[in-house]
């Protein structure tokens, strides 16, 4: 063996560099817990250490980091939505995401495509002009355009699919994706850096409320004590708040992707058209992602199923009639946390230490910097909601003041 | 395929029934608070576990209930709505007494 590569495999710094610290003993108590370590979950326990010098937290996890939707998502980032509330808040999570490979220093393959959503009918268009006007005018680049337009940026799309003709484009230059796993694991390592204890096979079974506040919770590991905590569990948000005696505007659908093996690159924005239920993009690998609609019913299983993938082929041929010929290689389902105006719940619940972070259904990857970020400065601050999550709190469904997003969601993510 | 089994038509593909949500009960929109009401749309028990819930056969129009398991997605038993609903209910807009 080369001498020089024994020198390096004896030397003490090897490894260079360890992630995450190995598991310990949980502690009897915490300021925080954090319940759920997906993306969402890490991001709220990075800020706190970041910003508001806490440090004395847990994220609890009952199987492994980002194993949840974080690992399961298709990565769409994006902040063309339709409300100016949903605009300023995506906006400022699209920032975040730009910059977050430095902040990290991991590479989370930020990748700025740009997103192309089809408009097939008149009605779309109308949406499409209103979603463009909303995004300029909070500083975003979004611009309609036409076939002509549409055909040179994306020369392999198929403009008349069957009996639904494209007739316009939504073209959202600030549209990007970035790589999910390092997302929630710059996340974690960063966190842990600073204190913050993370906990994998850690399963909150029960929580324990007194007097209106929660004081602990119960894991498979042992009941700890806690100053406040937080819910991010994405498609189980119903099963926690039922546990500390609450009900959620929430429903648990399923959502399926897949991909196919690798092929030459040729196509780089991420294609989207909700009429045909279906988004289309390709990975730095050359991988095919496709992924669409929903499931019909609700369902706390991540089964894929035939129906759902043949609809979503048909889909994706119709759009790029080559792809007929591609193998597909992964197919996967993750179960969706869905809220009836397509926008999340975040901010207070019932319970007065007891913070959501939930409702991110089909379209919450692209909020984990934003929503961490927030939340952290919510309970750091024991419980004021910054404004800019005042308009997703829980109350807007009592109120009917919801923030419907549905036209903006549907298919695209 | 999943196959669901009508109470009128008999065993179909799952793809010829559409979901209609879990059977919970309606409060009074003459007489209810708003929040009730916001509670009876908005809000959901969206149980783990055994569900009673509607369902509807498209090509006929025909109402029923099915009780599932919503982890294994297991269709336990289907039945018509007659063995909950033994009256009509009745929609008419009432006046809202203040
Ligand atoms: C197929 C698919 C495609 C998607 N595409 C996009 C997209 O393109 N763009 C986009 O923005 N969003 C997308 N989403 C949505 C996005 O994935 C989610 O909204 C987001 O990842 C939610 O992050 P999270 O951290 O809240 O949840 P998760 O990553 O699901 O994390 C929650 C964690 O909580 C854990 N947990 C649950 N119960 C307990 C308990 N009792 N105790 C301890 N831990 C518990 C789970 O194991 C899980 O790891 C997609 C989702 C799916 C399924």
């Amino acid at each position: 063996m080369p001498f020089g590569l024994l020198k390096y495999g004896l030397s003490s710094d090897y490894p260079v560099d360890v992630d995450l610290p190995p598991p310990k003993e949980l502690k009897p108590s915490y300021d925080v817990v954090i319940i759920g370590g997906g993306g969402h979950g890490l991001a709220i326990a990075y800020y706190l250490a970041k910003y508001h010098n806490i440090t004395n937290v847990a994220v609890l996890e009952k199987a492994y980091l980002g194993g949840g939707n974080t690992a399961r998502n298709t990565a769409v980032i994006r902040s063309n939505y339709l409300t100016s509330e949903g605009v300023k808040f995506y906006s400022e999570s699209v920032k975040l995401f730009q910059n977050l490979s430095n902040e990290f220093d991991f590479n989370v393959m930020y990748s700025e495509r740009g997103q192309l959503t089809l408009a097939h009918t008149d009605a779309t268009v109308r949406s499409f002009r209103q979603r463009a006007e909303v995004n300029k005018h909070f500083g975003g680049r979004t611009d309609m355009i036409d076939r002509q337009q549409i055909r040179e940026l994306v020369p392999s799309l198929n403009l008349d699919p069957g009996h639904l003709p494209v007739l316009a484009g939504l073209w959202h230059r600030d549209g990007a994706t970035a790589r999910h796993d390092a997302v929630a694991w710059g996340y974690a390592k960063e966190a842990a850096k600073r204190g913050v204890e993370i906990h994998q096979l850690t399963e909150v079974r029960n929580l324990v409320i007194e007097g209106g506040r929660i004081t602990a919770v119960e894991t498979n590991r042992g009941t700890i004590q806690c100053g406040c905590a937080v819910q991010a569990v994405a498609g189980h948000s119903s099963v926690l708040a039922k546990q500390a005696g609450f009900r959620l505007p929430i429903i648990s659908y399923p959502l399926q992707a897949m991909v196919t093996q690798p092929v030459k690159p040729f196509l780089d924005p991420l294609v989207s058209s909700s009429a045909l239920h279906c988004y289309v993009q390709q990975t730095s690998r050359g991988e095919v992602v496709f992924g669409g609609g929903s499931d019909p019913y609700p369902l706390y299983n991540t089964r894929s199923t035939l129906e759902m993938k043949e609809s979503l082929i048909a889909s994706g041929i119709e759009m790029f009639p080559f792809l007929a010929k591609a193998k597909l290689m992964r197919q996967w389902g993750g179960v969706t946390d869905m809220t009836p105006d397509y926008s999340p719940i975040m901010g207070e619940s019932p319970i007065e230490n007891y913070y959501l972070d939930a409702g991110w259904g089909t379209w919450g990857f692209k909020a984990t910097p934003i929503c961490g970020k927030t939340m952290a400065e919510m309970v750091a601050s024991g419980g004021k909601v910054p404004e800019l999550i005042q308009p997703f709190r829980l109350e807007r469904f009592a109120n009917f003041q919801q923030v419907n997003e549905m036209g903006a969601t549907a298919a695209s993510h | 395929m999943k196959i669901m089994n009508c109470p009128l038509n008999g065993p179909r593909n799952i793809s010829e029934f559409i979901h209609g949500g879990e059977l919970k009960p309606m409060p009074n929109p003459t007489t209810c608070s708003d929040r009730e009401w916001a509670d009876y749309v908005f809000y959901s028990d969206n149980t783990a576990g055994v569900i009673t819930e509607w369902w509807m056969h498209v090509a006929s129009s025909y109402w029923f209930l099915a009780e599932r398991h919503t982890v294994t997605d297991e269709i336990l038993r289907t039945f018509d709505p007659q063995e909950i609903f033994q009256e009509r209910i009745e929609f008419a807009v009432e006046e809202k007494r203040s």
